[in-house]
């Protein structure tokens, strides 16, 4: 059994195990869907751009993998400080090995909050197009949540406290969520917005599962974001095993 | 076993250790003793690869943890002051965890796994999650687990601290079991000086980063012209209280103790 393999499994295991954790995870989403699903529904109409729960459904799948993608990462500063990591840390095998393990471990965590959130996106009305997009939107949220499990790492790996930990919620995964388009079409974008948004590889997760979802108000050819996805991928999990390999206990 | 010759790690301005060196051979059990913030972790997480030490020269088996890391690695078990079990997981499933990051082959880490956890009286609950364990449960679990790979060396940080004095001398003497049925070398911290007195071949004192004595708990009493191991501890480093700042593992565990509503 490898040391990748098993230490995915960890992280699946906990995840299983803790019902509150899973309930908690959805709270958030759903408040989002249901509010701004049905509460700007009307508006969104009468302006002429859709079904606005057709639109805000990859939105929230896409926020319920990041926030659960960069939390797992994250999630390295409660094992540094509460002893599991040390374990790992001084264990005969290559912290690149414990960093792919953690972050597979945490992405497939992220990937099943995001197809509870699509079960519930269904329930509350949302239609996809085919049965050939659910594997494509899975394939979409598998790239979200290893991108941002990797930065999660990265910075986790650099973490002390939780006043850094409230930092990083603040000043950088809400941007990351506000500024993706998960609530607004970024193709309506003006001025330095436009620009910023499209420095956020979110936008590009939940425009590539908009695309493969036949959600309105598409802003990128699918391609364009499935290569982004891709790149910002490898170059975050390339900065994760570098960032997780300078960790002094 | 161990042999540390003029270890020094600086933090900025702060010399954690200072010049350290000493010997530790096969089979012994080795207390480091020392105040607060004296440099004891410090120094275990040196020999352990878990810092560089800023110059010196360590050898475990022969070999140099910062070179023959991995190798290293494989030689020695630890057990930290703090817990470092996945509450989450079960006796068994922390125990093969361990076992896959050891490269412990699949029978083997089986074996071993029931006859330590029986060993350690743990096999009962092998299946049940550690975070419904007791404080002594849970440390023997982690010594059991720091064995499995037999290891040559075993390093104990404070291994004790928290326990009641029942699941203190029950440790002991598992520990005791293995080190003399496995020649395991044990490499220990405490501030339990009644438990360094009894358990221990050789002691060491380190106080300000310092080694200031070194040797048979007799031969330390009798340097320090004292009849308790405590009072030489104290004639060795004095009685002032040390002042140490929360460290940021301290406000961790507040902030989950007041998230979890004081159940961590």
């Amino acid at each position: 059994m490898s040391v990748i393999y098993i230490l995915w499994l960890r992280e699946v295991k906990r995840y299983l195990r803790s019902r509150v954790q899973i309930i908690a995870s959805l709270g958030n989403p759903l408040l989002y869907l249901l509010v701004l699903g049905f509460g700007l529904g009307p508006v969104f109409k009468r302006a002429g751009n859709g079904d606005y729960l057709q639109f805000v459904a990859p939105g929230i799948i896409g926020m319920s993998v990041l926030f659960s993608s960069i939390f797992s990462g994250l999630g390295l500063l409660w094992d540094r400080q509460f002893g599991f990591l040390k374990e790992t840390l001084v264990a005969p095998v290559s912290r690149m090995q414990i960093m792919v393990g953690r972050t597979l471990g945490g992405s497939t965590v992220a990937v099943i909050q995001g197809l509870l959130i699509t079960l519930v996106c269904v329930i509350a009305g949302f239609r996809p197009p085919n049965p050939l997009a659910i594997p494509l939107t899975f394939g979409f949220m598998v790239m979200i949540a290893v991108v941002f499990a990797s930065l999660g790492v990265a910075i986790g790996s650099g973490l002390q406290d939780m006043q850094g930990f409230q930092l990083i919620m603040n000043f950088l995964v809400m941007p990351i969520y506000f500024l993706s388009g998960a609530l607004f079409p970024l193709k309506d974008a003006h001025g330095v917005l436009k620009y910023i948004t499209r420095t956020d590889p979110l936008a590009y997760g939940i425009d590539g599962i908009r695309s493969v979802l036949g959600a309105p108000n598409v802003a990128f050819d699918a391609r364009l974001d499935f290569v982004v996805l891709l790149a910002v991928g490898t170059v975050f999990l390339m900065f994760g095993a570098w960032r997780f390999h300078k960790i002094e206990a | 076993m161990i042999r540390v010759q003029n270890l020094v790690k600086t933090f900025g301005t702060l010399n954690a250790v200072n010049d350290v060196s000493f010997e530790v051979a096969e089979g012994e059990i080795f207390a480091f003793l020392g105040p607060n913030g004296a440099g004891k972790t410090t120094t275990i997480k040196m020999l352990t690869t878990l810092l560089k030490p800023t110059s010196g020269k360590i050898q475990l088996d022969g070999l140099d943890p910062q070179v023959q890391r991995n190798e290293a690695r494989k030689r020695f078990g630890i057990v930290f002051q703090d817990p470092s079990l996945d509450g989450d997981l079960t006796a068994s499933e922390n125990m093969e965890i361990h076992g896959v990051l050891y490269h412990v082959p699949h029978k083997l880490r089986r074996q071993r796994t029931e006859e330590l956890l029986k060993q350690f009286e743990l096999w009962d609950r092998r299946n049940d999650q550690v975070k419904k364990f007791s404080g002594g449960m849970k440390r023997r679990l982690e010594i059991a687990r720091g064995f499995l790979h037999t290891p040559r060396i075993l390093f104990l940080d404070e291994p004790t601290l928290g326990l009641d004095p029942q699941s203190r001398n029950q440790l002991w003497t598992h520990i005791k079991k293995v080190n003399e049925a496995e020649r395991v070398t044990v490499f220990l911290t405490t501030h339990y000086m009644d438990e360094a007195d009894r358990v221990a071949h050789r002691i060491g004192v380190i106080d300000h980063g310092k080694l200031v004595a070194q040797g048979t708990p007799a031969a330390i009493k009798e340097q320090t012209g004292t009849t308790t191991l405590e009072d030489a501890f104290l004639a060795l480093t004095g009685s002032t209280i040390r002042e140490e700042s929360a460290s940021s593992a301290d406000q961790m565990r507040q902030f989950a103790k007041m998230w979890s509503g004081g159940k961590r």
